[in-house]
């Protein structure tokens, strides 16, 4: 027999990175998060991050079996979804929890939608949505103290002994209680911007950490994976907005408290970046973010809830096809434009 | 010297020119029997003017376009018809070939110089037309067209393509440190044919050697005649793709459905001026061409003066065979060239390059889904939007793509080089672009 060799439609020669390579290279930027969160809240905090993991994987692969198509789990999208879910709810829920949002975020938003990269909003965010209308008890109460305050041993929580427990996150304080009630709680403001950078506060499981996720991210922006745009305007917005309307009177509040808060940190970094779900384009992309920034401040201080992270960002991923129609790259010399006899 | 290039997009991908940039152009012998392909130009296949069984030397004509776009093809070596018969082609599969038997005793055919400034530019244009020459950078395009713009057309400034931004490529590179005064005497020839006097060549920086040996030759021979300057420009691909080298050149954007021609400029390639200083000088028709055979799927790599109809299974001989470890074989670059399935094709008029790429140079695995991530986007000099296209076709949907505007596309992949899924970009543009043809 002769020898056969490849024939294939040109390129013959790719750039390194897969689609598999950016959700490993994701997930493991957020190890160092995940580090902190044990510390902060103890072995609990990695338990249910591994459920919603396993859980988020399973769920993939059932959906992809019932629905004829190629299991993807070594991709490693399901498991991106699951770390990103577990770092968006809080340490105490049930250890089932992660489950039923798995469901939510992987076989209703994502398979059922068409698969990878068909999905409209955010995997991980709708499965926190989810949770949150479905179990608002857990999603707003199972908060656990950090443990730089509480020195609990770190496996204090594997096994329950949750209801001894109690506290209140710095949003929660804020929204309900004002900022005299949060530098009362948390102590001086010295110390919030401290504690809040480093991590050492009550929140989500790997929402907390805003130097490591800072971190996180700027090793994704130099491994060029993500840019600028959405992060930089997300967290500009939220800055300015606070600033503006975030205190007793205009131009008083306190921007930095704001963007230490809540998800506000992940969420720029990790979740409004998410390819499928924003816009393509840098435009767009800054649009983007500025409606996430201010849809997340106007939900802080005018909604329901104490945080809007989530929400603003599933919000604007509602628009992106959208900001994709309007902001389309400029094209290089179209058709019927008159020559441009420029000389350089 | 600072670098210029094109504003829009473009990527990096590694350029393995060390493989073979410092190998001499290195003349192959010529083989015992040549395949030449009726169709080695842009336009309708040539007919045949000789029959079977007989006897033809090296340089006659063997086939002839009447009307239309093409180009004369020549013989390569002296000897006889043995068939007209379909033969493999590098880029179209099978076409019409004329097979010639070499007579093994006779001498090389010598050209005697000739005086070409005591010809008008009205008889080196019928000399570049008789040679045969097409655009040999890969397109094919006859030259003796592409140097008669229309009246209309006001014509200021002659670009050499000295880019050679594909991946392994050197032939141009060699030519250019070779032998600058012949592609510099080229030069002046196009200018004269022209009417006009200023020429620009552009480098780019990785062949530092070649914008040095050039620029001594440019500057002795400028004069006041003709102005010949060399311009470098930064490493980006595809910098030699026309719209984007003028662009880096001169600042003009040709619009899309136009030619460069409609912002004054004419684009000739390097092997390209070369085939026209011999044509003007010796009156020597394009039977012969520097090929770089590259990869490290073949033993030996090299800068190779070969007959266009060498089947390449002889230079694979001559180079000492393939490496186990080959996985496929590309007529062309690695960004654009084509993946060829036998050694039995012919080295044609436009073969740049010929690669033997092993499994640490290409990738096969299969494409997965689009993640929307953009880098397509990013990459397209063009300023289009890959993946919607090839959204659109996969849903079957291809000829509404139009507004995305794919006849822009020049299928230069960027777009696939930086898919994360590996998608075939370029392939979706072809098919949208077909389907838009077809209406549906």
């Amino acid at each position: 027999m002769a020898t056969q060799w490849a024939v294939s439609v040109s390129p013959h020669v790719r750039k390194g990175t897969t689609t598999s390579q950016i959700m490993w290279t994701v997930s493991a930027s957020l190890i160092p998060v995940m580090l902190l969160s044990i510390y902060n809240f103890g072995l609990r905090a990695l338990f249910i991050t591994l459920a919603s993991v396993i859980s988020c994987v399973v769920v993939e692969a059932i959906s992809q079996k019932a629905l004829g198509r190629p299991v993807s789990s070594k991709d490693g999208s399901a498991v991106l979804t699951g770390i990103l879910m577990a770092f968006v709810i809080p340490p105490g829920v049930p250890y089932w929890l992660p489950a039923i949002g798995a469901v939510a975020a992987i076989f209703i938003n994502k398979e059922l939608m068409g698969g990878l990269g068909f999905n409209v909003w955010n995997p991980a965010l709708v499965g926190r949505a989810l949770l949150t209308a479905s179990f608002p008890v857990y999603m707003t109460a199972a908060w656990i103290p950090s443990r730089a305050v509480s020195n609990v041993p770190i496996d204090q929580y594997v096994w329950g002994g949750l209801d001894a427990v109690s506290t209140a996150t710095p949003l929660y304080v804020l929204r309900h209680y004002g900022f005299e009630a949060l530098t009362q709680q948390f102590g001086s403001i010295g110390t919030i911007y401290q504690n809040f950078f480093v991590g050492f506060k009550p929140g989500c499981i790997g929402e907390t950490s805003g130097v490591l996720i800072l971190l996180g991210g700027l090793f994704l922006l130099l491994r060029g994976i993500i840019t600028w745009h959405i992060p930089v305007s997300t967290i500009a917005s939220v800055a300015v907005m606070s600033w503006i309307f975030g205190g007793n009177t205009w131009f008083s509040g306190d921007p930095l408290v704001h963007v230490l808060s809540g998800g506000v940190m992940l969420g720029a970094f990790y979740m409004a970046t998410d390819y499928v779900t924003s816009p393509t384009v840098k435009p767009g992309q800054i649009v983007f973010g500025i409606g996430v920034g201010v849809l997340t401040v106007l939900i802080r201080l005018k909604g329901g809830y104490p945080e809007g992270v989530c929400y603003a960002i599933l919000l604007m991923n509602c628009l992106t096809p959208a900001l994709d129609e309007w902001f389309k790259p400029k094209r290089f010399a179209p058709p019927k434009q008159a020559p441009v006899m420029a000389t350089k | 010297m600072a670098g210029v290039t094109f504003a829009k997009g473009g990527v990096h991908p590694a350029e393995h020119k060390e493989l073979t940039e410092h190998l001499a152009i290195e003349e192959m012998p010529p083989p015992a029997e040549v395949a030449l392909p009726l169709s080695m130009h842009f336009g309708a296949p040539a007919k045949a003017v000789v029959q079977k069984k007989q006897e033809v030397q090296e340089g006659d004509v063997v086939a002839t376009v009447e009307k239309g776009l093409g180009a004369t093809i020549h013989s390569s070596v002296t000897g006889t018809v043995k068939a007209i018969e379909p033969r493999p082609h590098p880029t179209m599969v099978r076409c019409d070939a004329i097979i010639i038997e070499r007579d093994p005793a006779a001498p090389p055919r010598v050209y005697e110089p000739v005086d070409w400034l005591k010809l008008s530019g009205e008889q080196l244009l019928a000399r570049v037309k008789e040679a045969g020459i097409v655009g040999l950078g890969g397109a094919g395009f006859p030259t003796h067209v592409k140097l008669s713009p229309p009246p209309t057309a006001k014509v200021d400034t002659l670009i050499l393509n000295g880019a050679e931004c594909e991946p392994y490529l050197t032939t141009d590179h060699r030519l250019m440190v070779e032998m600058p005064q012949k592609v510099v005497e080229g030069a002046k020839v196009l200018l004269k044919i022209l009417g006009i006097r200023e020429a620009v060549i552009g480098i780019e920086l990785n062949k530092p050697d070649a914008i040095n040996a050039m620029n001594k030759a440019a500057e002795a021979a400028s004069g006041s005649d003709a102005t010949i300057r060399v311009q470098g420009m930064t490493v980006k691909y595809p910098q030699g793709s026309e719209k984007q080298l003028i662009y880096a050149l001169t600042g003009r954007s040709v619009p899309g459905g136009g030619l460069p021609f409609d912002v004054g400029v004419i684009v000739q390639n390097i092997s390209t001026t070369l085939a026209v200083f011999e044509a003007a000088t010796l009156n020597k028709p394009l039977y012969e061409k520097v090929v770089t055979f590259s990869g490290r799927g073949i033993k030996r790599q090299a800068n190779l003066k070969v007959k266009v109809g060498t089947v390449l299974s002889d230079v694979v001989n001559y180079l000492g065979g393939t490496t186990p470890d080959l996985l496929k074989i590309v007529s062309g670059g690695p960004m654009m060239g084509f993946a060829i399935s036998t050694l039995d094709v012919p080295i044609v008029k436009t073969s740049s390059g010929v690669l033997f790429l092993d499994k640490t140079e290409t990738d096969v695995s299969p494409h997965g889904p689009c993640i929307h991530c953009g880098w397509c986007i990013e990459a397209c000099p063009m300023g289009l939007q890959p993946k919607e296209v090839a959204i659109y076709v996969e849903a079957g949907k291809g000829h509404l793509t139009e507004k995305f505007g794919v006849f822009d596309c020049f299928e230069c992949g960027c777009c696939a080089f930086v898919c994360p899924a590996r998608r075939p970009l370029v392939q979706f543009a072809r098919l949208a672009k077909m389907a838009i043809k077809r209406g549906r």
